[in-house]
């Protein structure tokens, strides 16, 4: 199995082994850019948040341990570089005058920008970021709830919780839709 | 309930239907990049300092852009931004590329290299299985555990002992952790604000000519998380965003020695002029408020609502919170009363009601808090306030702090009902002051909106000292409001200034009528706050006049009055309707600037550099350390050290 690999080839480019470091990287890019498509729900923030990741990727490698998957290591690196990301995105809003001018315009932008996308992406968009990495986790990437739980740091039961919130609004979503 | 099933069936399976491709030239820079940082790390494992050291854009870095934006297909600047990393790995990889004939970008992606590996790695043992995973999450916590001890020992807040100062050295080290914020230092060099997200601060105050527009209104903002953003930027590496930068929220972060109100009103303004560091033609008039300190206070009484979700159990959330309330709890006085109510996780009250006296009993309520439930906490907030109205008697100040690493999920999910709520209950008497912990999740918009709201405070506590400035050295006036609304105007006398501008206060600028319109908002004081607002003003017939007078417009008077101008306060006490004036002269002789004026001007300063004002001339970080030292005063708590240290940062990283 290809995947049974990447631990030692994590451990040996964490050790400064260029070829295996290529290997890793190459193998496992387009597998990333997906899952941070899901995590973003747009293309552009997709590969500014890829980006992000694989320009960090090398200092963080020095930091794995084969005691995790590779997968669940690279996952939870996505993660924290998509918190990252929008953490800076709300403190730029945070210097906007007014929230209630910038929440009035986020959800004009949202709204906008979904009447023109497909279902996915407007029910990706409507979730709350939280939400949506556990979305991206758990349906996206078929993680168990458990293994979900490791990536982001959290008990099973808060991703069983959040996996039940998500059907909730799905369904006010289809509602919504259906009085349309 | 197999409708939600078809519900989550349908997302599952779009999001798994059509994974989108990546582009391919988006791609080839991505790994290119990412060859590049590995390289880098190999020749220089603790080069950490990713804007000084980035490679300057040379002459064939140049090129290769010139030639890669000619092939891309895609415009914007975040597509460029990966380009420049391109442009760098071609000039970083081509001296060491003794093994191939092509720059790096190309030989990553063949695939002979990843299957040798695999061949060689066939034979080593298995990977962990999945069970040992468990044990992950522990390493990375007892590191920053360890990290918190440390500061948690230290009596007064030392900078070297905070960890983002350490990053210098340590950036490229193990910090994969979701703990430990993800600062993604390879990214540095490439500009974030290059992403294309927006600001909408205002540009600084334009200079006014006095003979024009001689009155100047503004409300004051005891706000100051400006100055952590700012902190937290340059420690993290990188020059803030000048939008993000607002100068009053920085000057006001650091506390001020300025003379006590000794009359009728809350609080006292001090007025002094000195001379401008970065302009030899101009004077600086300042403004110092100062907020009475309340010895016979009324109780308060003060209702916990903690965030216990399981994301609160970091470190540095929950755990920091439970140290900065034992803090906070020795300062309160034993006729205090607290509450605590948890939500998101062990939802409900966790402690009713108790005399601050009885500390025991308020511990062992802190002990049992648990982050880790998964139960939603559907009324938090109402909860906090029904308790919070079940303390309140008469002349009592009631205040809900929400202590949160993010999740907003307090039981009113609309943010337009939420802030309903929180006003009307503001109105009522109990305020909303919002402690924010751990980074990365954390919303700053919406802290700020519900503070302002709940007509609190939003600050944001990463370490134990930021608890303790917060908590414990500004208890009282954070927790005790003196005066609403209260708004500051200046006019300035032509005689005497031809140009003034007022340095900051740009999103606080309010209409010259709506000084004396009681229904228009503006910030509030509490007890013991300092308020700072400095003016640059050139006094008539200096060489620093930037305008030329008019032709046409009589020249003002110059045997008029000796004043500078006429300062004008305005304020309500709170739960009044009505405001009260306080008026007084500026004269030149009214008071020269001490140390606190001189540190005060020192920050604006810094502001000023780090927004790339137009106003400073030559004058640089240096000058502006130097001018911090020499006027750091008593400094008991090490803000002001920690300043310079600031502004040694942005020195080196603006090179």
């Amino acid at each position: 199995m290809m995947t049974d690999q990447d631990e030692e080839l994590a451990q040996a480019a964490a050790t400064g082994d260029r070829a295996a470091f290529a290997a890793l990287l190459s193998r496992h890019y387009d597998r990333l850019f997906a899952f941070t498509f899901c995590l973003t729900g747009n293309r552009a923030d997709a590969e500014d948040l890829t980006q992000d990741i694989c320009a960090a990727l090398p200092a963080k490698l020095a930091g794995f341990r084969a005691e995790a998957r590779f997968t669940t290591w690279l996952y939870r690196v996505a993660v924290n570089a998509a918190h990252d990301r929008r953490r800076r995105t709300a403190t730029r809003a945070k210097a906007a005058d007014g929230w209630g001018d910038w929440e009035v315009n986020r959800r004009e932008a949202i709204r906008e920008e979904a009447e023109a996308q497909d279902w996915l992406t407007q029910a990706m968009t409507a979730l709350p970021d939280e939400l949506r990495d556990t979305v991206a986790l758990v349906l996206g990437e078929d993680l168990t709830q458990a293994e979900a739980g490791q990536v982001l740091g959290l008990s099973e039961g808060t991703v069983a919780w959040r996996m039940s919130e998500v059907k909730k609004r799905l369904r006010a979503m289809r509602a919504e839709e259906d009085a349309i | 309930m197999s409708d939600d099933r078809d519900d989550l069936d349908d997302l599952k399976a779009a999001l798994r239907a059509a994974p989108p491709t990546p582009e391919p030239l988006k791609k080839e820079a991505d790994l290119a990049l990412a060859m590049k940082n590995f390289d880098d790390l190999q020749g220089s494992r603790d080069g950490a300092r990713p804007m000084s050291d980035a490679p300057k854009r040379g002459a064939i870095g140049q090129g290769v852009i010139k030639m890669l934006n000619a092939l891309n297909t895609r415009g914007g600047l975040a597509a460029t931004t990966a380009l420049v990393a391109v442009g760098f790995a071609v000039l970083v990889v081509m001296p060491n590329v003794d093994q191939v004939d092509m720059p790096g970008v190309t030989k990553i992606a063949t695939p002979p290299a990843s299957d040798a590996v695999e061949e060689d790695i066939a034979v080593q043992p298995a990977p962990e299985p999945l069970g040992k995973l468990a044990q992950q999450p522990a390493r990375p916590r007892s590191e920053a555990t360890a990290e918190l001890r440390a500061q948690t020992g230290q009596s007064a807040p030392s900078i070297a002992a905070e960890p983002m100062m350490e990053a210098d050295a340590s950036s490229f080290a193990d910090r994969e952790g979701y703990i430990v914020r993800d600062d993604m230092p390879g990214i540095i060099p490439v500009q974030p604000e290059a992403s294309g997200e927006d600001y909408a601060n205002e540009a600084p105050s334009p200079l006014k000519v006095t003979s024009e527009d001689p009155v100047s209104t503004f409300s004051i903002d005891v706000d100051t998380a400006s100055y952590a953003v700012v902190r937290r930027d340059l420690k993290a590496g990188y020059l803030p965003n000048p939008d993000a930068v607002r100068i009053e929220e920085m000057v006001n972060y650091f506390p001020y020695a300025y003379p006590a109100p000794d009359g009728a009103h809350p609080f006292a303004p001090t007025v002094t002029t000195m001379q401008t560091p970065w302009n030899a033609g101009t004077q600086l008039v300042q403004i110092g408020i100062q907020g009475e300190m309340v010895d016979d206070r009324p109780p308060l009484n003060l209702v916990f609502l903690i965030d216990t979700s399981g994301s609160m159990s970091d470190p540095d959330k929950l755990p920091l919170l439970k140290q900065s309330l034992r803090l906070m709890l020795s300062e309160l006085r034993p006729e205090d009363e607290v509450a605590i109510v948890a939500y998101a996780g062990s939802a409900g009250v966790v402690l009713d009601p108790t005399k601050a006296a009885d500390r025991a009993s308020i511990l062992a309520a802190l002990d049992r808090l648990d982050a880790g439930g998964s139960t939603a906490g559907a009324q938090g907030i109402e909860l906090a306030y029904q308790v919070a109205e079940r303390m309140f008697d008469d002349g009592e100040v009631g205040r809900v702090l929400l202590a949160t690493d993010g999740d907003f999920n307090v039981g009113i999910h609309d943010p337009d009902a939420l802030k309903d709520f929180i006003a009307a209950k503001r109105d009522s008497g109990t305020y909303l002051s919002i402690l924010g912990f751990g980074r990365g999740n954390l919303d700053y918009a919406t802290m700020q909106a519900l503070a302002q709201n709940g007509n609190g405070q939003a600050a944001y506590i990463d370490t134990l000292s930021e608890a303790r400035k917060v908590l414990v050295d500004q208890l009282s006036g954070a927790l005790y409001p003196l005066a609403d609304d209260v708004k500051v105007q200046v006019e300035f006398n032509p005689a005497r200034i031809t140009e003034y501008r007022l340095i900051g206060y740009e999103t606080r600028a309010l209409a010259r009528e709506d000084f004396n319109n009681d229904k228009v908002d503006a910030g509030e004081i509490g007890a013991g706050h300092q308020v700072t607002a400095i003016y640059e003003v050139t006094p008539v017939g200096s060489d620093a006049v930037l305008t030329d007078a008019l032709r046409y417009a009589p020249a003002p008077d110059a045997t008029g009055s000796d004043e500078l101008g006429f300062l004008k306060l305005r304020y309500k006490r709170p739960g009044e309707d009505a405001s009260t004036l306080i008026e007084t002269p500026i004269t030149a002789g009214m008071g020269d600037a001490g140390t606190e004026q001189r540190f005060a001007t020192a920050v604006a300063g810094f502001g000023q550099l780090l927004r790339e004002d137009k106003y400073l001339g030559d004058w640089s970080y240096t000058d502006a350390i130097a001018l911090a030292n020499g006027a750091k005063g008593d400094d008991p708590y090490g803000y002001r050290a920690e300043a310079v240290t600031l502004m040694r940062l942005a020195e080196s990283l603006s090179n």
